[in-house]
């Protein structure tokens, strides 16, 4: 028998979860990519279950690929989104969750602009919370769509050579990338400008690589994060045009480079800035590859925690009924 | 108290008479091979489709296409018993519309499984038939479904449990009666 | 006036007349009558066995927040006078940023009289260094000091420019009365809502570092050095600013320092789990700014105990870290926090932390108290050091519950607190 790996109510976070965790979610993803290929692309297992997207920031990838995710498992879905709802007329998160739980919703995904409001939520209702994406803490669901991605080509995690290029300090796709990939035994670097490597992140298990030159000759796998426009105005770096020249991922540096290297890219691009469209659209680009794993792993998210309730540990001794 | 805890009720050699039997009325029912499509639900209908198959291709002369289906994802116990670790897959080698398609598991028991499996093909096509072959059948049934083709009958209670064992997964081919406390 | 007490067989620590043994002690007419062994009771006297207590000049705490005029919701005068009580404090300085902030002579005023009004404790207001607390343009100082203010600070803000703090400072000496500095170098500190550093970066929360501090209280020396004013560090939690007040004060700065019992016991792991009742600012630090600001400590580097009490309602705190207010409350718990951290973690003993949580502070604001001496204000706390207690906010006297020590145990109970000879609070009956 398979052994089970239990999950709690919540994803919050990859800091959180044990490596059995995070490899059972990377196998059940790997089923859920054959139900998005087939021509009728949905299974009834969440039949009657209602999931609220509840978005405080603006996104499209991560919400429509939530969306799908859920669709496709039969899900009933609502999408609550900054504008147009009472998160701009100033009602509180408490408020919220305490409105969505007297709604009886059974999920909810959240994506919010302050660190930890998916735990603050968690704390707070009865109803699963997966977080997608809260401040610059974690977005465990590309954290884990990233690993299964480097795993589909690289053949495993384990001892693989991974580094992170980019504003590390603002990211949450960093901290979850770190968190997972760490676990799973990959050697895990960052790379960036120093305004945008945040203290204490060698803490984390991480070495940092000031130039980008350094990284290309060390890494398998590149994991390049989109630079946030505003970083420039605020003061982290001069220009694009100088961030381009110094840490932007381009041809003439990979072709430096002594192996083959895995480029991944969380989305949305900025082409031309951190990274050129002759690497993005390369041979060695996965990045469409991780927007149809990312269907995949939300679909495993939303199938190992919606069994979690509380009779459920009694009836599994009737399990042998068939 | 049984002083036997697991009861061997069929052993190879009867697994392999009824195998051979019920391929025998497949085909028969069928009036032929024309059209039929045998799939086995995970794991263990899986290795019983791929003895019925032999047996049919064996006096036949013609090769079956042979399909797999995971209903986990089609259960309607998930709050009841919880995400299972591993899904396998779930594999229609040929289009199943317009033909006849047997579905082939271990037991039949509350019928939940055939349901589950039922609904998963629909999701393939729409078969002119859909037919159902268990090893096992031991009553107890939750809904209006019957097997066409069966093994054997046994009366069982809920106190019991009927395993079908297949080598692939359990090193030998039997049917055993268990205590399942 | 009230009856004469007398508190008998109590083991007497007063620093400022390095006493320390078994005594009785008797109030009356709001003063310190008598200490001695074996006193008659006078006719009329209340007389109490205090036996196996501390008999200690009431603490003194030049660091509170009391919300009135403004948000009464959080606290009022009269009821963080009535938690200083609880927690053993008879004098406390009211910092001036309530709304409107005390930056004239009416407002000073009010906050004497509303603390009068109220007799749980002496309450000084501490006035605006500049008009709303706005760091542009100077208050009149004379005129605060003349309404009552013992001290001048921008508290929760630094004085930002040097050359208004520099004037102020010059000026404010001419009336004796010290610039209470919160020390913060706004650039550094921008967006920071935690302290920087390995915590910070896996929680995803933008860090203020320790720079923010350093820098700012190097600057403050400096100008102090440069007027010759009185200065007092507020709340130091770094092990820099530490080092820079030690140096200051070898080259002859009239500088002091004060350190809060938050600082001296907790990390910025506290943080973890989001926890905003661990948010407050400056931040918790790191395990190695612990251990420098409680070295200080016991050196005398840094001279006093201060609790930064900064009461603020659930609701407020009950959200996203982010967006919570920075703040704890710690009238109710400094005393048993300390004694925990410090006496019974051997770094101080009894007399040395009466010193740095009453004599020092009182010292450095010009307080009348601070003292037992026969003639001094008969302000005195009777507490158990041994008895160990759970910190239940809901048990709390302050209105605000926010505290990170919610269900630690802590070490010191107050018994008894006296002011002017009067008991303003008894806890006999407390377990």
């Amino acid at each position: 028998m398979t052994k089970t790996v239990e999950f709690g109510k919540d994803l919050t976070g990859l800091e959180g979860l044990s490596v059995d965790q995070i490899s059972t979610i990377l196998d059940v993803a790997e089923p859920f990519k054959e139900i998005s290929e087939r021509p009728i692309k949905k299974v009834p297992v969440l039949r009657g279950k209602t999931i609220v997207n509840l978005f405080y920031e603006p996104s499209t990838r991560t919400r429509v690929s939530f969306e799908f995710a859920e669709k496709r498992l039969s899900a009933d879905t609502v999408n609550i989104s900054g504008s147009g709802s009472s998160i701009v007329k100033g009602e509180s998160l408490v408020d919220t969750a305490r409105n969505l739980e007297a709604m009886r919703i059974d999920m909810v995904v959240i994506r919010h602009g302050s660190s930890g409001a998916a735990r603050f939520l968690a704390d707070r209702i009865p109803s699963n919370v997966i977080n997608a994406g809260d401040g610059q803490h974690e977005h465990p669901t590309q954290g884990l769509l990233d690993m299964l991605t480097i795993r589909d080509h690289m053949g495993g995690i384990e001892g693989r050579r991974v580094c992170i290029v980019g504003d590390i300090l603002h990211s949450r796709v960093a901290r979850s990338n770190i968190y997972g990939l760490t676990k799973l035994g990959a050697d895990v670097a960052v790379c960036g400008p120093p305004t945008l490597i945040p203290h204490g992140i060698e803490e984390l298990g991480v070495q940092v690589f000031k130039r980008v030159e350094e990284a290309i000759e060390w890494a398998e796998v590149l994991n390049v994060l989109r630079l946030q426009l505003e970083r420039m105005k605020a003061g982290y770096i001069p220009s694009l045009r100088e961030y381009n020249r110094f840490f932007g991922i381009s041809v003439a540096r990979l072709e430096k480079a002594p192996r083959d290297i895995l480029i991944l890219h969380p989305g949305p691009m900025n082409r031309g800035v951190e990274i050129d469209s002759h690497v993005a659209d390369g041979p060695h680009s996965v990045i469409l590859r991780q927007v149809t794993n990312g269907v995949a792993i939300r679909m495993a998210v939303l199938y190992l925690l919606a069994g979690g309730s509380p009779e459920r540990a009694e009836a599994a001794k009737m399990e042998n009924r068939s | 108290m049984h002083s036997e805890p697991n009861a061997v009720v069929m052993d190879e050699r009867a697994v392999r008479r009824a195998v051979a039997r019920m391929a025998r009325e497949i085909v028969e029912r069928n009036a032929g091979t024309q059209g039929l499509i045998l799939v086995g639900i995970h794991r263990r209908g899986v290795e019983l489709a791929d003895l019925i198959a032999e047996e049919i291709e064996k006096s036949e002369e013609q090769k079956i296409p042979l399909g797999t289906l995971d209903i986990t994802l089609y259960r309607d116990d998930l709050s009841v018993i919880g995400p299972r670790p591993v899904i396998g897959a779930s594999d229609i080698p040929a289009d199943i519309e317009g033909r006849a398609v047997v579905i082939i598991d271990d037991v039949c028991y509350t019928g939940r499984t055939a349901r589950a499996a039922i609904d998963h093909l629909a999701d393939f096509g729409r078969p002119a038939r859909i037919y159902l072959c268990v090893l096992v059948d031991r009553g107890g049934r939750e809904l209006p479904i019957q097997p066409d083709f069966v093994g054997r009958h046994f009366e069982v209670t809920p106190a019991e449990d009927v395993a079908v064992l297949v080598p692939e997964e359990d090193g030998r081919l039997a049917v055993e009666l268990r205590k399942t406390e | 006036m009230s009856r004469p007490v007398l508190l008998r067989g109590g083991r007497v620590i007063d620093p400022s007349q390095k006493l320390d043994e078994i005594l009785d002690l008797l109030l009356a007419d709001g003063c310190v009558a008598a200490f001695g062994k074996g006193l008659q009771a006078p006719d009329g006297c209340e007389a109490l066995d205090v036996s196996g207590l501390v008999v200690a000049p009431g603490l003194v705490d030049l660091h509170v927040h009391l919300r009135e005029p403004g948000e009464e919701h959080k606290e009022t005068i009269a009821s963080g006078a009535r938690a200083a009580a609880a927690g053993g404090f008879t004098s406390i300085c009211a910092m001036p940023n309530t709304r409107p902030p005390i930056d004239d002579p009416a407002a000073v005023g009010f906050v004497r009289a509303a603390g009068e009004q109220a007799g749980f404790a002496h309450v000084y207001p501490v006035g605006a260094v500049s008009i709303g607390l706005k760091g542009e343009e100077m208050t009149e100082i004379g005129e605060l000091m003349a309404a009552g203010a013992v001290a001048i600070s921008d508290d929760g803000r630094p004085v930002a420019d040097s050359g208004l703090l520099s004037r102020a400072m010059e000026y404010a000496s001419a009336f004796d009365i010290a610039y209470f500095s919160h020390s913060e170098d706004l650039g550094l500190s921008a967006g920071g809502v935690m302290n920087e550093g390995a915590v910070s970066t896996s929680l995803g929360l933008r860090g203020i570092p320790n720079a923010a501090e350093d820098t700012a209280v190097a600057r403050d020396c400096i100008v102090a050095e440069l007027t010759g004013g009185q200065l007092h560090i507020l709340h130091v939690s770094t092990r820099g600013a530490v080092e820079i007040v030690r140096a200051a004060k070898a080259r002859g700065v009239n500088v002091t320092a004060e350190a809060t019992p938050h600082h001296l016991s907790l990390t910025d792991e506290a943080v973890r789990g989001y926890r905003t009742e661990a948010k407050m600012n400056p931040p918790l630090r790191s395990a190695a700014d612990v251990a420098a600001v409680r070295d200080a400590l016991v050196e005398g580097v840094i001279d006093s105990i201060a609790t930064d009490h900064a009461p603020h309602h659930y609701e407020d705190k009950d959200r996203e870290f982010d967006y919570a207010p920075f703040g704890i409350v710690g009238l109710e718990t400094a005393l048993g926090v300390c004694v925990r951290e410090l006496v019974v973690g051997g770094h101080l003993d009894l007399p040395e932390l009466i010193d740095r949580l009453s004599c020092r502070p009182a010292k450095i604001a010009g307080l009348p108290a601070g003292s037992l001496a026969e003639g001094s204000v008969a302000d005195v706390v009777v507490f158990d050091p041994e008895s160990r207690w759970t910190c239940q906010p809901e048990e709390f006297y302050s209105l605000s519950r926010n505290t990170p020590f919610a269900g630690q145990e802590l070490v010191g109970r107050v018994v008894m607190t006296l002011v002017s000879g009067r008991t303003v609070h008894d806890g006999r009956g407390d377990r």
